[in-house]
């Protein structure tokens, strides 16, 4: 009763008005030209450039776009949820690190007998802590597709069990932000017990090859770069058509006024569960594409504050812009791989900031700036 | 309502020197483990320690040292050495232990790398390559072992007289009986006697008269002696002294179980206690407020670090036992300013817009985190506690309740009725209790709400910033303290029903004690996952907690 008096209504975020044509001319040009220079200029800077020339990308700035274009993709995902439907998750670290550890599960076993103790099935850490058999849920590991499907599987499941009971109860607004958080956070102790059979601590790393291509070539690399380019592009487009469709548009109504949505006779936990479901899903595979260009995946990812970070992701590129969000990682991820390295006593405050200044003076983001100083 | 700022400011302050007057009456009116408080005050035990023995001691001169150093006569010197209780003897017969005693003559010892008459004391020159060490076998080991105790327990401080009695426990021999008894006599430190009483006991097992063995069954069965009882139950043969043996190793194998369960139950009231704490003050600005201030955990650390600021200001001083007293009031303070400054620049400009307090409050703890970090280096800071807080109760010889934890309980009680108090007996906590009820129509029955707000929210931190406080005393204090129980803390106010004082402490107490039962099938980590897991099932039933409040309210009931 006492939160009723502080309604949650979200500020009045502008969702672009439906139209036949996902973006209009003029935006798909500047999309198109970032995917342009994402999968074509990139990789040829990379690779037919000489490593003495100016113009040569080096490998970490190929895998730093790689990385960011993996953060850009859960940022929208997370948009699909917490712009578009209104439900504000600190949980979706866990499903970016779900569908990363189903991909390491295979990249581990991928290493073979080149790992240190160089046993041909077991990973390094099994034998480490005297293990003589993989456990049940590491069967068929070695196999590709398997491993594939899980990325998808694993988080789109968790996810659709959780929000079933969740949505379900009408557990909403900061509730259910609280307890998607608790959610990542158990996670992340059990993940960090050796016992669990996913490496403790330390994770899975030292990855020599996926597919049987060495990850440490140039070509790979830039392969995965132009799968992780694509992917987001994908997910955007995929995002875009469902906003704009039908279904799209109870999402709206559901984060703007759910209990007239259920008045109206349409039933808003199918609606929450399916998006939700969907950008858990979305969260996997672009976990599974970050692991190998990143070479590790360890618990940390299921951190809280990995998690709201995402958000602030999001916020500062402008909630329900879809645009928006993949801007904010970008801006986020590459301030804080420049600002880590440059002032690693800065970064916190600059990151700590950002979350204030967002939420107090840019409700609706860089993006809404842009379009504000266009048209006052 | 001019005046009303004043007088809440009075009643405020008022209520908070009562707060601290409990928890200082607190620690007189328990009575405290002696062992301890004498090791701080060195004068304090001065006549429990028995006088010093004649300077002269009748029984070792230069005949006795002589015949120590002579391994065929060792045995028996030593035998008659701890015989005649000769204190005076402690010294050489500690050297010989640890191989620091030397041939003579005269026999030389060394203590603390230099070299004395063993006899006299005095300072001594010599060549120490023309020194022979007097070395000693296992057996002689033993024996000197067990003498070195036996004089032990006449002298020295009671924390040594203790450990000394416990030696002899492990070690026993006929010959040091009465040594024992001759301590027993004198002893007046209440656990220390207890101790020699055991040692006797476990002695006088031994002994050839079955009535002896039979009285000595009994006050080991006191004692909880298990492993003593079962090690003579292998060898006795006196049927009525195995009888009372049996019946003494169930009797202690039953009070064993009981005081694993109370002691099981302590800790989980404990965690609870400390759960109720960190939870508290966010059970008035969440529960209360509707404010998601994720940020709370570091007002915790401000409270922690500011009870580190005390003590340093105090350390060298005589009253440095007493600074936590100092401590609880600048904690409060610092973590009350820090959560105004936050309610001004951030929470204030988002009231009705949970989602993003979240997010802004969240970026606030990174920057305070930050600025500790920076302020106070990333490692963690010493605060140590009290004289009177180290040390514990021996409920039962097998449960020892340690104080710092029976004073945080004692101390979250009475922050607890401190808080019920203000919201229900003062102007202000009536004013807190209409604006969150009905912000509007308080608002138009003249209350400030802003004005309400900020001093809400200054006291729901400032009682993280006591929560802190007593953090300081259990835990470490790093600039990341609080990120461990923001979640903790928010599972606490979830379970236990928004706005509700009684839920959030029967919360606590039962996350606290269900993690603790737990936790010796799961382990600490499954426990603590298993409790979360717990908590998210248990809001999917009840979405309210466990205390809901009516309303007619359709959103966020």
């Amino acid at each position: 009763m006492n939160t009723a008096t502080v309604a949650l209504t979200p500020p009045a975020v502008s969702t672009p008005a439906p139209s036949r044509r996902l973006y209009p001319q003029r935006v798909w040009t500047v999309i198109l030209a970032v995917y342009g220079v994402l999968v074509i200029a990139l990789p040829m800077l990379h690779l037919a450039v000489p490593a003495s020339s100016p113009l040569h990308v080096s490998d970490y700035t190929v895998t730093l776009a790689g990385k960011i274009l993996c953060y850009a993709t859960v940022a929208l995902a997370m948009d699909l949820v917490w712009g578009y439907t209104g439900i504000l998750s600190l949980g979706h670290g866990l499903f970016f690190a779900l569908g990363g550890y189903a991909m390491g599960m295979y990249l581990m076993r991928a290493i073979g007998r080149d790992g240190v103790y160089g046993d041909p099935v077991l990973p390094d850490f099994m034998v480490f802590l005297d293990w003589k058999q993989l456990p049940w849920y590491w069967t068929g590991s070695n196999h590709f597709l398997q491993q594939a499907l899980l990325v998808v599987l694993v988080p789109g499941l968790l996810a659709f069990v959780f929000g079933w009971f969740a949505f379900r109860s009408r557990i909403r607004g900061v509730y259910f932000s609280i307890i998607t958080q608790a959610l990542t956070y158990a996670a992340m102790l059990l993940f960090f017990r050796n016992q669990t059979g996913f490496g403790g601590n330390n994770g899975f790393t030292d990855f020599k090859r996926i597919l049987g291509f060495p990850l440490a070539n140039p070509l790979t690399r830039v392969v995965l770069l132009v799968l992780s380019a694509t992917l987001l592009l994908g997910a955007l487009v995929l995002c875009r058509a469902l906003v704009l469709s039908k279904v799209g548009r109870v999402l709206t109504a559901i984060r703007d006024a759910e209990d007239r949505v259920r008045f109206c006779g349409y039933d808003p936990v199918s609606f929450k569960l399916f998006v939700w479901t969907l950008s858990a899903a979305i969260c996997g595979i672009a976990g599974a594409l970050y692991v190998p260009q990143v070479g590790i995946i360890n618990p940390s990812e299921m951190s809280p504050a990995n998690s709201v970070e995402i958000a602030i992701a999001v916020a500062l590129g402008g909630r329900g812009t879809l645009l928006g969000p993949i801007l904010g990682a970008a801006l986020l991820h590459g301030a804080k791989s420049v600002l880590t390295v440059a002032f690693p006593e800065l970064w916190l405050f600059v990151l700590g900031l950002a979350f204030v200044v967002v939420t107090r003076w840019l409700p609706r983001g860089v993006l809404g700036l842009v379009y504000r100083e266009r048209r006052p | 309502m001019r005046s009303v700022p004043n007088a809440e400011g009075r009643r405020l302050l008022i209520l908070f020197v009562l707060l601290t007057m409990v928890t200082a009456r607190a620690d007189e009116a328990f009575p405290r483990g002696p062992g301890p408080t004498s090791i701080a005050g060195p004068a304090g035990q001065a006549p429990d320690v028995a006088p010093p023995a004649p300077r002269l001691a009748t029984t070792l001169d230069a005949a006795t040292l002589d015949r120590l150093v002579d391994p065929d006569t060792r045995d028996e010197t030593i035998a008659s050495l701890v015989e005649a209780t000769d204190v005076r003897a402690l010294p050489v017969l500690r050297a010989l232990l640890e191989g620091n005693l030397y041939r003579g003559p005269p026999v030389f010892m060394e203590q603390q790398g230099t070299l004395q008459d063993a006899l006299t004391g005095a300072p001594a020159q010599a060549d120490r390559d023309q020194l022979e060490q007097v070395t000693i076998n296992n057996r002689v080991r033993k024996m000197l072992e067990r003498a070195v105790a036996a004089l032990s327990v006449l002298e020295g401080p009671p924390g040594e007289r203790l450990a000394a009695a416990r030696v002899l426990q492990e070690n026993p021999g006929p010959e040091v009986l009465p040594a024992v008894q001759k301590a027993l006599a004198r002893e007046r430190d209440p656990q220390v006697k207890k101790g020699l009483q055991a040692t006797a006991a476990m002695l006088a097992l031994a002994s050839a008269d079955a009535a002896q063995r039979l009285a000595a069954v009994e006050e080991l069965r006191k004692a909880h002696a298990k492993r003593q009882l079962m090690q003579r139950l292998e060898v006795e043969r006196d049927p009525q002294v195995l009888t009372a043996l049996y019946d003494a190793v169930r009797n202690v194998d039953l009070a064993l179980q009981r005081a694993a369960t109370v002691g099981l139950l302590f800790s989980g009231l404990s965690l609870g206690s400390i759960l109720l704490l960190a939870a508290l003050g966010l059970a008035i600005t969440f529960g209360l407020m509707g404010v998601i201030n994720m940020a709370h955990g570091e007002l915790l650390m401000v409270g922690a670090y500011a009870t580190w600021l005390v003590q340093a200001a105090f350390r060298g001083s005589r009253h440095f036992d007493w600074y936590l007293l100092a401590a609880l009031p600048a904690s409060f303070v610092a973590a009350a300013l820090v959560g105004a400054l936050l309610e001004i620049t951030v929470v204030r400009k988002l009231y009705g817009r949970p989602l993003e307090t979240l997010l802004a409050t969240w970026g606030a703890s990174l920057l305070i985190i930050q600025a500790v970090r920076v302020a106070f280096g990333a490692q963690n800071v010493e605060v140590s506690n009290p004289g009177w807080m180290s040390g514990g109760v021996t409920l039962l010889p097998d449960l020892v309740l340690p104080w710092n934890r029976i004073m945080i309980l004692a101390f979250s009680a009475s922050v607890l009725f401190g808080v019920w108090l203000l919201l229900r007996h003062t102007r202000l906590g009536l004013l807190v209790r209409a604006v969150t009820q009905d912000r509007q129509r308080a608002a138009g029955l003249g209350v400030r709400t802003p004005r309400v707000d900020l001093l809400a929210f200054a006291i729901g931190s400032g009682i993280a910033g006591l929560g802190g406080c007593a953090l300081s005393q259990i835990g470490n204090v790093g600039p990341e303290l609080g990120q461990g129980f923001i979640v903790d803390s928010f599972m606490v106010v979830v379970l236990g029903g928004v706005g509700q004082l009684a839920g959030t402490t029967i919360a606590a107490a039962s996350l606290g004690v269900v993690n603790k039962l737990l936790e010796p099938w799961a382990g600490a980590v499954m426990a603590k996952i298993a409790v979360l897991l717990f908590v998210i099932v248990f809001i999917q039933r009840r979405p309210q907690g466990l205390f809901a409040l009516r309303g007619r309210a359709l959103e966020e009931g």
